[in-house]
């Protein structure tokens, strides 16, 4: 059994540690995530694809305290056995990203503090590979 | 003066209504609004009809009588019926048109909108993940707010309990039983900070609205209501918005801010002005940052006023008269339009228990959404 991206071409898990995929204008530097083919702030169309830092500041949060819908959610939706995840904007050196956080405790969770990138597992397909989703933890595990 | 006026207003009422379709509720309200303004099917030279899961609205048409008037569908969202008023304010303004009508009704599934992003060739992975869901915005939105400006989790539950309150008063809203703000507060949390009474529910329910040149009013209303600006923006890069996989590093205003500027410059007026306002209250915390965004305040002074009762009926600024969503849910086609509608009860005085006092002459419209869209109306007597 083999773990898996939930998308390649947004999360590249085939090095030593994971990795968000994004796009870099070429022509003012802005950053997007995920990869797209325009510039959101000078609307230039000439985009590079680039690896997106790993570590930043939460920046807003929340906690998923029900269980999405499926489709389109992957994991659990059963109520009984459901376990909340945080979700939140994390501040990169590039971005902010959306992503679920692995602390959904809200005495646990303050803007500002530093995050790192992590993977959650989601599900497992039909060939027995658990799919895998990007979110970020707490820094050293201060939590 | 403005170029147009509203001269008749229909309503179904918001709620669950399993015998009836989204269509048919649409239909209810047209008949409703013709009849308001003294007017027959036959003479509506156009419409302009909004719906996101109910239907294609010109296909209603065989329900009202088939005279060949042109009829265009419009999709934008939350911002669905304000966009179809926005068409018919234009058309009427540029002349192509001089009696005209606005639809707006819709027919949701239960529980939270599912939202639909479509992969790029892969899974999807933005709903996949967990993420795509309206509800982890305005969370977000509103905990951030809380936290810069000194917004308590007793003034979310403040709106709540007088969106509650003023649904009671009304006969066409979906949730008509008050609350109490510790009912509210200790309900199931459901996105931090934020608690299942303090959501607004997709839902069911119609609108329609016939508008007529301001110079021709005469002939159809006893009691015109004017529309002085229409107005919608979409978002600009820096803004903070719903469904966002991820955001600009430097921050800019946002589409409510943007229309909200643009519609006082178009009615000539300012937020002093203004009597009342209908709010985007997708959830209690978007009444409070809504407030701020439309002008109506500075940020942070909403904890002060929502606990002076400022916001109430029969306070200094009265908020979401209606009940707003939290109250009579979110059919999106006509939620827009249930603002404007009960902006035109307020103006014309029949507003019943609900009456805003002070003989009210200006009134606002504001409703926020997917994508982040924005729209505004300014209606005055």
């Amino acid at each position: 059994m083999a773990r898996i991206s939930i998308d390649d071409a947004v999360l590249d898990i085939s090095g030593g540690e994971p990795r968000l995929l994004g796009s870099r204008c070429r022509a003012c530097g802005t950053h997007t995530f995920p990869v797209q083919s325009g510039c959101v702030r000078c609307s230039g169309d000439d985009m590079e694809t680039v690896r997106l830092g790993t570590r930043g500041e939460l920046w807003a949060w929340t906690v998923q305290a029900f269980p999405p819908k499926a489709p389109p959610y992957l994991g659990d939706t059963d109520r009984s056995t459901f376990e909340p995840y945080g979700v939140g904007y994390v501040q990169l050196p590039e971005v902010r990203v959306e992503a679920r956080l692995t602390e959904a405790r809200p005495e646990h969770l303050k803007n500002g503090m530093e995050m790192e990138l992590a993977l959650v597992p989601l599900a497992t397909d039909d060939d027995g590979n658990e799919i895998v989703t990007f979110a970020f933890a707490p820094s050293g595990g201060a939590t | 003066m403005s170029d147009v006026a509203i001269v008749g207003i229909g309503m179904h009422s918001f709620g669950r209504h399993d015998d009836l379709s989204g269509m048919e509720q649409g239909a209810i309200a047209v008949r409703r609004a013709c009849a308001d303004a003294g007017v027959a099917w036959d003479d509506v030279e156009f419409a302009i009809g909004g719906s996101r899961d109910a239907g294609q609205p010109d296909k209603m048409v065989p329900m009202l009588g088939l005279t060949g008037l042109p009829f265009q569908n419009v999709i934008n969202g939350c911002a669905t019926g304000g966009s179809a008023l926005i068409s018919a304010y234009n058309t009427i303004k540029a002349g192509a048109g001089d009696l005209g009508i606005v639809i707006g009704f819709d027919k949701h599934g239960r529980g939270a909108f599912v939202p639909s992003t479509p992969p790029s060739g892969g899974r999807d992975w933005y709903g996949g993940s967990g993420l795509a869901l309206t509800t982890q915005f305005f969370a977000m939105k509103i905990n951030r707010y809380m936290q810069q400006h000194g917004i308590s989790r007793r003034a979310l539950a403040r709106v709540a309990a007088k969106a509650f309150r003023n649904g009671a008063k009304n006969p066409m809203a979906w949730r008509r039983r008050e609350m109490s703000e510790d009912e509210i507060l200790e309900a199931p949390m459901l996105s931090y900070p934020l608690t299942q009474y303090m959501f607004c529910s997709p839902g069911e329910g119609a609108v329609a609205l016939v508008l007529c040149r301001a110079d021709r009013a005469g002939r159809h209303a006893r009691r015109p209501i004017f529309l002085d600006a229409a107005v919608i923006r979409s978002r600009r890069f820096g803004s903070f918005e719903v469904l966002a996989p991820s955001l600009a590093i430097e921050d800019g205003v946002g589409p409510t801010v943007d229309a909200s500027r643009a519609a006082f410059e178009q009615a000539g007026i300012g937020p002093e002005d203004v009597a009342l306002a209908q709010l985007q209250d997708t959830e209690s915390g978007a009444e409070i940052m809504h407030m701020a965004e439309n002008g109506f305040c500075h940020d942070g002074e909403q904890e002060a006023m929502l606990e002076a009762g400022e916001t109430e009926i029969g306070g200094r600024f009265p908020v979401n008269t209606d009940g707003g969503c939290i109250a009579n849910g979110e059919p999106i086609g006509a939620s827009g339009l249930r603002q404007v509608y009960e902006n035109v009860l307020q103006l014309r005085g029949d507003a019943g228990v609900r009456q805003v006092g002070g003989d009210p002459k200006v009134a606002y419209t504001h409703v926020y959404g997917s994508p982040g869209i924005s729209g505004v109306t300014i209606l005055s007597r």
